[in-house]
């Protein structure tokens, strides 16, 4: 199973629910389009639900940094919501996690975007 | 796939073409191996991510997907000693002088993280230019860790 994007919109912030796989390839430039597609459309605050990913390898994670920065020089936030052990594990190792904002519940993420 | 290891042995060898299924599938076939072998999901993920990673270099990097070229894949288990090794028939890559991942001016790099995360999750590892051509690495981990 590769990578299932969808978005939706509670009040200003974006939240893209992704689900499977983030690897090289498919998964990971799906998610570089949704990203790059949003900032196009001048959507500023960002909230990545990582709740069902299964599985991330270094490509995904480059992703998701590309995605912050990408996000951050055009004025606006991306945040990450819901990490799994796995994905918690190796932004961790990565020195990553401090680098994203992180959060664990939905409606506490929305209310911190400023 | 139809080539997966059968139960029962120990190791597994495979000449892949040098596409993405093929990191999917070495993947898959270290994974089968390590979970006959005993090894725990927390292991099984270790060793599918650094296998995985390691196979992205070979076929990515080293043979530039060049349908002409193959990686060589070769998973082993001995004793308490998982052994994956792969070769690709690249230019080479010089394993030596990498950046930190994890200096602070490289923290938002999008890339080079790969052989960092195989050199956590394994034991081992070992990279190796092959004549003519080529590139083997070697990653090892054991069923204690050490």
């Amino acid at each position: 199973m590769s990578v299932k994007l969808s978005t939706r919109q509670v009040g200003d912030v974006s939240v893209v629910d992704v689900a499977g796989r983030i690897t090289l390839g498919e998964g990971s430039s799906a998610l570089r389009e949704t990203l790059r597609d949003m900032v196009g459309k001048n959507q500023k605050k960002i909230l990545l639900n990582l709740g069902e990913v299964s599985y991330i390898d270094s490509s995904g994670i480059g992703e998701l940094v590309s995605g912050f920065t990408t996000v951050a020089n055009s004025g606006g936030q991306l945040k990450l919501l819901n990490l799994n052990k796995r994905v918690k594990d190796l932004l961790q190792i990565t020195k990553l996690y401090t680098v994203f904002d992180v959060h664990d519940d939905e409606a506490g993420a929305i209310r911190s975007f400023t | 796939m139809g080539d997966v290891s059968r139960p029962g042995t120990d190791s597994v060898e495979r000449s892949l073409e040098s596409t993405l299924e093929s990191v999917d599938h070495a993947e898959d076939l270290a994974v089968g191996l390590a979970r006959r072998a005993g090894f725990d999901e927390e292991d099984l993920m270790k060793i599918g991510l650094a296998v995985r990673e390691s196979m992205v270099n070979a076929v990515v990097h080293g043979n530039r997907y060049n349908a002409n070229k193959k990686v060589r894949f070769a998973a082993s288990m001995n004793g308490s000693r998982f052994t994956v090794r792969i070769a690709d028939e690249g230019e080479g890559f010089d394993y030596a002088h990498l950046p930190d991942p994890l200096a602070p001016e490289n923290l938002l790099r999008t890339s080079g993280r790969g052989i960092f995360l195989i050199r956590s999750f394994m034991d081992d590892f070992q990279a190796r230019r092959l004549e003519p051509v080529g590139t083997e690495v070697t990653l090892v981990k054991f069923a204690v860790s050490k």
